[in-house]
């Protein structure tokens, strides 16, 4: 139908993830099929044959056996990684217990019990809440807005020349400009300064998932789109029914990547326009010598970062059921 | 209910007059059909036989709408192939499933298109699927079942919109031989019980006898049709006709023209490294013989 581009975008963010080709995995399973007396799969098709009969043999085991086999698989990572942060964590006691001064200089840096006692002091503060919601609404906002368009523009521009040849062009210009370069077009474009911080947290995840879902959209298998049409869909069905599906595993490489970017854009616009939010808490903490509010604010932006992203994991594994549950298990 | 026979004896006429298909242009254009003309009569099983590379899916697809004739024509009761439909169910070489549907939504696609109901598509996709023994998989997902599975439920999709025509390119020939004569009996099965008119792409001798009323056999390129030939065999046919004289004299005229067309498409390579005098002499249009 359409072969595959050469977009021309050579920054390196946003890049496309490849994520595993269905059409690879069938051309696949179609080899072991030709293989003569492969025992994983019924060969000989008979209309007997059961679904039991498709589960891979395994020997049974008990509960107690499994959960003691698990235990014995999982307890050297568990270990490994209290040990792990264990060392982190004592490193940092220390450091700035005995204020190093190396060059780089633990003076001022707040100890891991200065940051404990903050942050019970804040678990009582509305207004650290309220900064937090702030941030997640932004959030939600920009990167909402950004997969609604993303993906719909994506889907447009993969599909039809036309669209492609309007629209590609704007974007690629547009590109290799990073989110927080708009922060002053964005204040003067933006009647507020709230719509402006979504902009630029729009702007940030925009393009990695507008390029992961063209990217999908060029790597249907064309056969796909073949049997679409000889079973009487129209365009936007095929769009819809076809193409979005089979893009699907392209796309959510792209959200992983969006959101990660969202929030990069999203702090710097916050710690340099903002009023609320989490950036902007970490930034005024530093203003006002409250050293280790930055610490805990940097803590409450890395943990909301990960939610957010095992949030878009947890939705691509519900809207994705087909795909087996390791294949996108993303590189987040 | 659903009518799983609603196909009238008089529709599904394939007709295909000296049709011509080159792929590029000027000088670096390959000619990978030439004035081929063939007739799919209504509920007629047809089998294409020739060569890889010889034109057969490029019939096929011209058929089926998605290559346009440079010359000639291809009609379905008397309607232009221009564009595909669902009046022309498709059968494809690779699998073809959509992997994010059940195998019962697989089957649902096309009715969902024609703006069938939620419960009437999940009835009549149940009904078929039981037809070809599937039902107990209408949940599973592509990837979790067998080539020959598969298979079976893209037959089951493309008859699912009671099209006029079943257009299947070498549908069987990822499969390995036992699953594949149980899919031509399926097939078979299916043919009867629908009355649909069968235009089957093969290279496999045995399956084209095995299959159809009239093979038609493809020279290599530019792919022209070489011979027709009527399968007289009594139906229902089973893998012991094999051993029949009659079947063995089929197949080995049927054979002989195809391994002269194999040796002429290989011609190119041996002529240079040099067979010790072995020719091979082919009319200049081809050897036209008729059962
Ligand atoms: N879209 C295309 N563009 C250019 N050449 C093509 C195209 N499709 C098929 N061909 C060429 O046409 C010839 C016939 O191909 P095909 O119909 O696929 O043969 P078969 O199905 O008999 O193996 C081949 O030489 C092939 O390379
Ligand atoms: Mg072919």
């Amino acid at each position: 139908m359409h072969t595959a581009p050469k977009l021309d975008f050579s920054a390196p963010d946003g890049a496309v993830l490849e994520t595993p080709r269905l059409t690879l995995a069938l051309s696949a399973e179609a080899k072991a099929d030709a293989t003569p007396g492969h025992q994983r799969r019924p060969t000989s098709d008979a209309s007997q044959a059961t679904p039991a009969q498709l589960a891979p043999a395994m020997p049974a085991l008990l509960p107690v056996q499994r959960i003691a086999a698990w235990l014995r698989g999982a307890l050297p990572g568990v270990l490994m990684t209290a040990l792990s942060l264990g060392l982190f964590i004592a490193f940092w006691y220390f450091a700035t217990k005995y204020r190093w001064d190396i060059y780089i200089r633990f003076t001022n840096i707040p100890s891991p019990g200065d940051v404990l006692a903050n942050a019970a002091n804040l678990v009582h503060s509305d207004k650290f809440y309220h900064n937090m919601w702030v941030s997640l609404r932004r959030i939600l906002l920009g990167f909402g807005i950004a997969t609604g368009l993303g993906v719909t523009f994506g889907l447009l521009i993969g599909q039809y020349r036309f669209a492609r040849g309007l629209l590609l062009p704007i974007f690629e210009v547009l590109r290799p400009i990073p989110a927080i370069a708009w922060v002053p077009m964005a204040i003067m474009l933006w009647p507020s300064n709230e719509t402006s911080i979504v902009f630029i947290t729009f702007l940030g995840s925009f393009f990695p998932i507008l390029l992961n879902t063209i990217h999908g959209v060029n790597s249907v298998d064309a056969v796909l789109v073949r049997a679409g049409r000889c079973l009487g869909a129209n365009e936007l069905a095929l769009l819809r029914q076809v193409i979005l599906p089979a893009a699907l595993p392209h796309i959510f490489a792209g959200l992983t990547i969006g959101m990660g970017v969202a929030w990069v854009s999203l702090i710097a616009a916050e710690m340099i326009s903002g009023q609320f939010g989490i950036g902007y808490f970490t930034w005024e903490a530093y203003s006002l010598i409250q050293y280790a509010d930055i610490a805990i604010g940097m803590i409450v932006i890395g943990m909301l970062g990960l939610a957010c992203s095992g949030g878009i994991r947890l939705l691509g594994n519900l809207l994705m059921p087909w795909l087996p549950a390791h294949a996108n298990r993303g590189r987040a | 209910m659903i009518p799983l026979v609603n196909k009238d004896s008089t529709t599904g006429h394939i007709r295909i007059e000296h049709l011509g298909v080159r792929f590029g242009r000027n000088s670096s254009a390959v000619e990978a059909v030439s004035d081929v003309s063939m007739e799919v009569m209504p509920g007629e099983f047809v089998s294409v036989i020739g060569p890889s590379g010889c034109g057969k899916s490029t019939l096929l697809n011209v058929v089926a709408g998605f290559v346009q004739p440079s010359v000639g024509t291809a009609t379905v009761d008397g309607k232009n192939t221009d564009k595909p439909g669902a009046d022309r169910g498709m059968v494809f070489q690779q699998y073809s499933l959509f992997p994010w549907l059940t195998v019962r939504k697989n089957v649902e696609f096309g009715l969902k298109q024609q703006g069938m109901d939620g419960s009437h598509r999940q009835q009549a996709a149940r009904t078929l699927l039981g037809l070809a023994g599937l039902l107990a998989f209408e949940n599973h997902y592509p990837e979790q079942l067998s080539g020959g599975m598969k298979q079976r439920v893209g037959i089951v999709r493309a008859l699912a919109t009671s099209p006029q025509v079943l257009l299947m390119d070498e549908p069987f020939g990822a499969l390995d031989a036992q699953t594949r004569v149980v899919m031509q009996q399926i097939l078979t099965n299916m043919w009867q019980r629908f009355r649909i008119s069968v235009l089957f792409i093969t290279h496999d001798i045995d399956e084209s006898i095995f299959l159809s009323d009239r093979v038609y056999v493809m020279t290599s390129r530019p792919g022209l049709i070489k011979a027709e030939i009527t399968i007289p065999l009594p139906r229902p046919r089973t893998p012991d006709m094999a051993s029949t004289p009659e079947y063995l004299a089929i197949k080995h005229h049927l054979r002989k023209l195809i391994s002269e067309e194999s040796l002429k498409a290989m011609g190119g390579e041996l002529k240079d490294g040099g067979l010790g005098g072995f020719t091979i002499e082919v009319g200049p249009h081809g050897v036209t013989e008729l059962i």
